[in-house]
């Protein structure tokens, strides 16, 4: 695959305030709030490249723009997937959208998770409910160089069997000899027969090898946090642990300041920040 | 088993790890080997709390059931994971019923010798109840975030 050597964001457009249009190729209702949505460019020949754990701005024309995590494979450049949580009125407004409506795509914009930067070691992948979409891409791009890494696992949890995400994927995640998929859910309903409990007990019980290992995370910044602090009880160093941040993001290049977080915005400088990066911040409320 | 093999397990366990000879050896003479089916109890919710258990494998669910309503899964735990600290908090009885999920093998821990031992020896007391302070602090953390309900609409 061809990976985009640098971490900084790469431009379709020539503008990048510009939405580009994409049509809606397909819809699919992932969790009774979640839905994923595959995006084709309507000006024929256009590739959409981008690297794990980049976001885009997706605008709903008439509603307004929000900015969204690609969660397809980096491979696939001739279309976009967005794996999106309806929560507020662009979200509400995107998931009541069908097969064939046109929306309006800024990006890719913003860091990536570094995973070209780490052959060789374990790779551990730490999602949290919707955190699962951001990291997608990272997981399809470790499957598919597979041979460059040394165990490669995903500790994934959700609020209850049905808010898991992607099942069918998972499935065939699990039946592959080469990744371990660990997943635990924070409410268990009848007839859920796996793991209870916050997916931080699940670090304790993963075989990883903290000293060589790095760990990508994402999901609610709480989340991220606790995780981060019981990965370093493990031996993991903090250079060796990325998170993924989520602010108000509305420009996507620095320019508006919206996403402003401490020094840096969360547009540009990030999302993906390596914990040591951002553990002076993190815990900060005042920020 | 043999008591060697139990000795070795246990020795080899990061819960135990650190711990004085002589110490392990007093543990390792109050500890048996158990095996549960799916659907066993290990112990109930009500119940006198006098021993606690070094999952060697399977999986154990901690459940606490409403009158009328399917049980509530507090938390599952597996392989190496301790379950039970009720029997080092008086009254000594148990808060939830620990139901066997798969197939599991304990080495369960004489929770009433092992207190009576405490008592005489504030050594291992405190050696024990410093190992049982980070199974409770990790208990109460993860408690703490799944109260928070963080993949809820608003966390």
């Amino acid at each position: 695959m061809e990976l985009l050597r640098e971490r900084e964001a790469v431009e379709i457009i020539e503008n990048p305030m510009l939405p580009q249009l994409f049509r809606i190729r397909s819809r699919k209702q992932e969790t009774h709030d979640t839905f994923t949505i595959e995006l084709e460019p309507i000006e024929q020949g256009i590739e959409f490249k981008f690297m794990p754990g980049q976001f885009n701005m997706i605008y709903v024309f008439g509603v307004g723009e929000v900015p969204i995590s690609i969660s397809g494979d980096p491979n696939k450049t001739s279309r976009i997937t967005h794996t999106t949580r309806m929560v507020g009125t662009v979200t509400k407004a995107m998931g009541r959208l069908k097969k064939g409506d046109v929306l309006g795509i800024r990006g890719p914009f913003g860091s990536s998770w570094p995973v070209d930067k780490y052959e060789g070691y374990d790779v551990v992948i730490v999602a949290g409910g919707i955190g699962l979409a951001p990291l997608r891409p990272a997981i399809y791009y470790i499957l598919s160089n597979r041979d460059k890494y040394n165990r490669a696992i995903l500790l994934y949890g959700a609020r209850t069997p049905e808010d898991i995400l992607y099942k069918s994927e998972i499935e065939k995640w699990k039946s592959r000899f080469d990744f371990e998929v660990y997943i635990t859910v924070d409410r268990g309903t009848s007839g859920w027969k796996g793991n209870v409990g916050v997916v931080t007990t699940l670090i304790s019980r993963a075989p990883f090898t903290s000293e060589n290992a790095v760990v990508f995370v994402c999901g609610p910044e709480i989340m991220m946090r606790f995780t981060a602090l019981e990965l370093i009880k493990r031996g993991v160093s903090e250079n060796n642990i990325f998170i993924s941040m989520e602010r108000n993001m509305k420009c996507g290049i620095g320019l508006c300041g919206h996403c402003q977080f401490g020094p840096v915005f969360i547009c540009k400088d990030g999302p993906v920040f390596s914990y040591s990066q951002v553990k002076h911040l993190i815990f900060k409320r005042e920020i | 088993m043999s008591i060697e093999t139990l000795e070795k397990l246990l020795v080899e366990h990061p819960f135990f790890k650190g711990l004085k000879e002589e110490y392990l050896e007093l543990i390792v003479g109050c500890a048996r080997n158990v095996f549960y089916k799916p659907g066993d109890f290990i112990f109930r919710e009500g119940e006198e709390a006098n021993e606690f258990y070094i999952i060697r494998d399977g999986k154990v669910s901690l459940e606490i059931s409403p009158p009328g309503k399917q049980p509530i899964v507090i938390q599952t735990l597996e392989n190496m994971e301790v379950l039970g600290w009720s029997w080092i908090v008086p009254p000594y009885y148990w808060h939830f019923d620990a139901r066997v999920v798969e197939p599991t093998r304990v080495i369960a821990l004489d929770g009433k010798c092992l207190r009576n031992k405490c008592e005489e020896d504030h050594s291992l007391g405190y050696e024990l109840l410093k190992r049982f302070v980070v199974i409770l602090e990790q208990r109460l953390q993860a408690t703490r975030i799944q109260l928070m309900d963080l993949y809820g609409a608003t966390p």
